[in-house]
């Protein structure tokens, strides 16, 4: 009797389970999201160069992007370093958000005195804007390398702090009374529990924090603005802004979007990967 | 029938909650060794809440609860399941069943074994690898069972588990439930809402009052196992539905 029933729940059980394969539809997908915006972006770069041409608009005021995308091409060479310079700086900054962010959400969740003490601090932190803060780092801190990154912390480290410490104290409360009832220790909460239920959390935080990461960089390089062999893209912008090479100016201003869409990408990718086997987030919709 | 030592005394329990809600008043209430105790009573009427104090997930205001097999109560003698599945959704089903053990620090092999058992207790072979969100409500609840029968504890507590289910997948859970408190030898304490299940499963009902709870009444259902789908057809059946209901009515009004 018993095995009948549960072979007879089974099979119904196969029958109710969601599909766990749904990549059949995947390019598909994947035209259907990406050619609508690419097609608006092709509409806005064709009428903008046809507004230039046609008005005949000087390239110190509005340059066209077929000429910003050809000063991009023509200046790689300067500009590329400056690239490479701005992203030691991101992703430095970046890194030390995710594991300091980290650490202190988890000192957050684990004592909450020590989140009533310091979050508002945080707050203040997050708050200040960082272009007031930079002079002051610029001058304390001698190394500028290393003022750039204080910078650029500031702005990246709060949304994992702050989303982190949602997430570890947003785990399900049964689970929670279910480690009680086999006396975890509170490592083993954390571990086994808190950590993993904060992961959805952590990396909607690393998503913000990386394009964060990225402003702090160039906000920071703009109040530097120092020359030298270390200048970074924001540095190639105040440049060619004095010396009124405009298209240059636009094209690192393309190249410091585009490194914010990639780095947005790539954590999106990253958050993707590790949670699609269960998380709601990387579950594809049934049709 | 009362032969058997109690395996759980509850003795005078009061439970008052910080805000000041009144859940149980005065519950005694013994669990016999072997038995299959139904708590029956309307929602609110602190029955949930009674499991939670036998299970040492709260304390009691006052009273006294003896279970000295289970004294410091952490060792996995006791297995809970909640109403909802309560599953940890990044881990595989082998995973969620496992965590009991890994928790106690069972060694791996036999917590290996261990987690093969109650897999195969529950009928869930062939899906140990699969994620909780590719199964549906029973089988979920099915692995939620697992997981409690993982530390082969002496007592299985259990809050209202089938309440979400659907009515043909919740009879096919009873009678699982059934067969396993059988060949397991398992003590069970059940709460529901349901006078029909209570009688279904159950040797014994103790039928709560509303808020503040206590028992009102206690009903033996006489009925030998193996009990089947014929059982829910039969007179005998409709009588202690009787019965019991209108206990519970009587319990209700005071």
């Amino acid at each position: 009797m018993d095995t009948t029933t549960s072979i007879d729940d089974r099979l119904t059980g196969i029958a109710e389970a969601a599909p766990t394969t749904s990549g059949r539809a995947g390019w598909a997908g994947l035209a259907e999201r990406v050619l609508p915006p690419a097609a608006i972006g092709l509409v806005a770069l064709f009428a903008w160069e046809a507004v230039v041409r046609l008005k005949a608009i000087p390239p110190y005021l509005l340059p066209g992007p077929l000429l910003i995308g050809g000063t991009l091409l023509k200046d790689w060479h300067t500009l590329y370093p400056s690239l490479l310079v701005t992203l030691t700086v991101t992703g430095a900054a970046l890194l030390v958000a995710t594991v300091a962010g980290t650490a202190i959400a988890i000192l957050f969740a684990q004592w909450h005195w020590v989140e009533r003490s310091f979050f508002p601090y945080a707050v203040i932190l997050q708050v200040t804007p960082v272009v007031a803060i930079a002079p002051l780092i610029i001058i304390w801190v001698k190394n500028i390398q290393l003022s750039l990154l204080i910078c650029a912390w500031i702005v990246a480290f709060f949304p994992v702090v702050s989303n982190t410490t949602l997430g570890l104290n947003s785990t399900d409360h049964h689970l929670l009374e279910l480690f009680d009832l086999y006396g975890a220790s509170r490592r083993q909460v954390l571990w086994y529990l808190r950590l993993p239920s904060a992961l959805p959390y952590f990396f909607g935080g690393l998503r913000i924090s990386g394009g964060l990461a990225l402003i702090g960089a160039v906000v920071a390089e703009f109040v530097a603005g120092t020359g030298g062999a270390q200048s970074g893209l924001a540095y190639r912008i105040l440049e060619a802004g004095y010396t009124l090479q405009i298209p240059r100016m636009f094209a690192a201003l393309l190249l410091v979007s585009i490194t914010g869409v990639a780095i947005f990408l790539a954590l999106s990718a990253l958050s993707h990967l590790v949670l699609r086997r269960w998380h709601e987030s990387a579950r594809a919709r049934e049709q | 029938m009362t032969a058997a030592p109690p395996l759980v005394r509850l003795r005078h329990v009061d439970k008052t909650f910080a805000r000041g809600t009144e859940a149980l008043r005065h519950l005694d209430l013994t669990v016999a060794e072997g038995e299959f105790l139904s708590l029956l009573g309307p929602s609110g009427c602190g029955k949930s809440t009674a499991l939670r104090l036998i299970a040492g997930l709260a304390g009691l205001t006052a009273g006294a609860i003896e279970r000295p097999w289970a004294e410091g109560g952490r060792g996995g003698q006791m297995g809970f399941v909640f109403q909802e599945p309560t599953l940890m959704p990044w881990a595989t089903v082998a995973a969620n069943i496992q965590v009991p053990l890994t928790l106690l620090r069972v060694p791996r092999d036999q917590a290996a074994a261990r987690v093969r058992e109650a897999i195969g207790l529950v009928g869930l072979d062939g899906f140990e690898r699969a994620y909780p969100r590719e199964l549906s409500g029973g089988m979920k609840m099915r692995v939620s069972i697992a997981r409690a029968l993982a530390t082969r504890p002496r007592l299985l507590l259990m809050d209202e588990p089938f309440a979400a289910l659907d009515e043909i997948t919740r009879m096919r859970l009873n009678n699982d439930l059934l067969g396993l408190w059988r060949r397991q030898g398992l003590t069970v304490v059940f709460v529901t809402h349901s006078v029909y299940e209570s009688v279904y499963l159950s040797s014994r009902v103790a039928v709560m009052t509303p808020r503040p709870g206590r028992v009102a009444a206690e009903v033996t259902i006489e009925t030998p196992y193996p009990r089947d789908d014929a059982f829910r057809t039969s007179p005998e059946y409709n009588n202690y539905c009787r019965t019991v209901s209108a206990r519970l009515a009587a319990a209700m009004s005071g």
